[in-house]
Order: C-alpha cells, then sequence, then structure tokens
C-alpha cells in the first residue's frame, strides 16, 4: 500500500520538475506549462494529506473545495495569461523570454 | 496491486512532465502535458477523491489544453532553435532542486508519521455529493466569489486580444 511518504515524494518531484522547467527553458509557452505543473503538484499534497487524516471515516472535503478552488483560479490565470503572450507576439513577434530585454538595465 | 498502480502512474505523471522540460517541438510538449495530467488525475482516483480526478481531466486535459494547443496554432511556433545555454541558469537551479529534494527526502525518511497505510475509508461514501455540500453549504460566497473571478478573466481576456481600432 503506498504511504503518505510516497505521494508527497511524487508530489515533490512534479514540483521539481516544473520549477526546472521555469528556470530552464526560454520558451514562455514552456515556462507557463512548468507553472501548470507547480500547481498540480501543490494540489496533489493537498489531496494526499486529507485522505490520510480521516475525520469518522471520511477524508476532509474542506481540503478538496480548496483544490477545486485552486483548479478554477489556475483556468482563469491560463486565460488571462495566454492573452498576454498573444499581445506581446503581436507587439514584439517574439515569444524567447530572452529576447524580451525592454525593461532591462 | 494498489503498490503498483501506484507507481504505474506515479511514473507516468514524472515521465510525461519531464517530458515537457525537455521537448524541443511546443505541440510535443503540450501533448506531454497532457499525459502527465492523465496520470495525475489516476493518482487522485487512488486517493478516492473521484469529483477532484474528474474537473482534473476536464479543466486540465481538455479546457486548458485546447487553449494552449490553439495558441501555438495561432502564435505558429517553429521547434526552438538551440541557443547557448546560460550556466548561471543551471547551477541556481540545480542547487535550488537539489537542496528542496534533499529536504523533502530528509524530512519523510526521518518522519514515521508520514509511513502511516491508507486508512480505510467509511464504504459506500458518495464523493460527488459530500463535495457539493461542503461547497455550498460552508463555502457558498467564495464559490460566487470564484464566479465573478471566472467573469472577470473573461472581460480582461476580450480586452486583451481585441485589436487596436485606430
Amino acid at each position: 500500500m503506498p504511504t503518505l511518504a510516497h505521494y508527497l515524494l511524487v508530489s515533490g518531484g512534479l514540483f521539481s520538475i516544473g520549477l526546472l522547467g521555469v528556470l530552464l527553458r526560454r520558451n514562455i509557452l514552456i515556462i507557463f506549462m512548468g507553472l501548470e505543473l507547480m500547481l498540480n503538484a501543490a494540489n496533489l499534497s493537498i489531496v494526499a494529506f486529507s485522505r490520510f487524516n480521516l475525520h469518522g471515516g471520511m477524508p476532509g472535503y474542506n481540503e478538496q473545495v480548496l483544490v477545486f478552488f485552486v483548479i478554477t483560479v489556475a483556468a482563469a490565470e491560463v486565460a488571462v495569461g495566454l492573452a498576454i503572450i498573444v499581445a506581446l507576439f503581436r507587439a514584439k513577434q517574439t515569444i524567447h523570454v530572452e529576447d524580451l530585454d525592454a525593461l532591462k538595465f | 496491486m494498489q503498490l503498483a498502480l501506484f507507481w504505474i502512474f506515479a511514473s507516468l505523471t514524472l515521465l510525461f512532465a519531464l517530458g515537457v522540460v525537455v521537448l524541443r517541438n511546443p505541440v510535443s510538449c503540450a501533448m506531454s502535458l497532457v499525459m502527465s495530467f492523465v496520470g495525475l488525475s489516476a493518482l487522485f482516483v487512488t486517493l478516492d477523491a473521484f469529483f477532484i480526478a474528474i474537473v482534473q481531466i476536464l479543466v486540465y486535459a481538455g479546457a486548458v489544453m485546447v487553449l494552449f494547443l490553439f495558441i501555438i496554432m495561432l502564435l505558429d511556433l517553429r521547434v526552438e532553435t538551440r541557443r547557448p545555454l546560460r550556466l548561471g541558469a543551471w547551477l541556481g537551479g540545480g542547487l535550488v532542486l537539489a537542496g528542496f529534494l534533499t529536504t523533502l527526502f530528509h524530512v519523510t525518511a526521518s518522519s514515521p508519521s508520514l509511513s502511516v497505510v491508507k486508512p480505510e475509508i467509511v464504504p459506500g461514501l458518495n464523493d460527488v455529493a459530500q463535495v457539493g455540500i461542503a461547497l455550498f453549504r460552508y463555502y457558498n460566497l467564495p464559490f460566487q466569489i470564484i464566479g465573478v473571478l471566472l467573469l472577470v478573466a473573461t472581460i480582461g481576456v476580450v480586452v486583451l486580444s481585441r485589436r487596436e481600432l485606430k
């Protein structure tokens, strides 16, 4: 049977891979995908904690509602972020983060 | 049996997540992300969170991925050209990751309360009904606020993606 530590390790690994994508990739769309991976890793650990701490034989549904809200906000975030990326592409004709240095001193 | 399924889905999730970081074609990255989300949703099922698993498939593998692929198509991206690696980013990222992972391994290995076997839940529990009760009885106001947030996001996207009229 998998234990809580198994789920936390998978969640940590997923978070690390997402962080790696944010740090190493320079395509802004892939950076965005890395952000999504990190959000999902947090969701996995929340659900795992709720499943392993039962109240009267029932998992915590407050936590699952929190995860539901996180997924909703993430969906809104993806929509706005991709619209910003499209506007950026129209203005600069690139989505490579090293070519976007207008604010660099 | 459960442990085998857990490892299958965990490796599916992690391998395809690694694909997102490693692959060079943005469309392959998006497809890899879909598979990673499917594996994650299966992990939610092993945690008896059926509602969250279905929402994960619907929202991420459905809506978010269509949005990503649509934007990739709209921007007409080619396969990335190789550019010289930034040594600082690799070093910094490697250090942060190594620290995080060693801390995680240390904590999970040293605290016995984390290695409990999954406790049994009440048989025949209706997961969706319980989430619905919690959502509409105790979290009704946040639910309404989330609705307003989605409306604001929709309006914001329309304003952002409108062409400037001169």
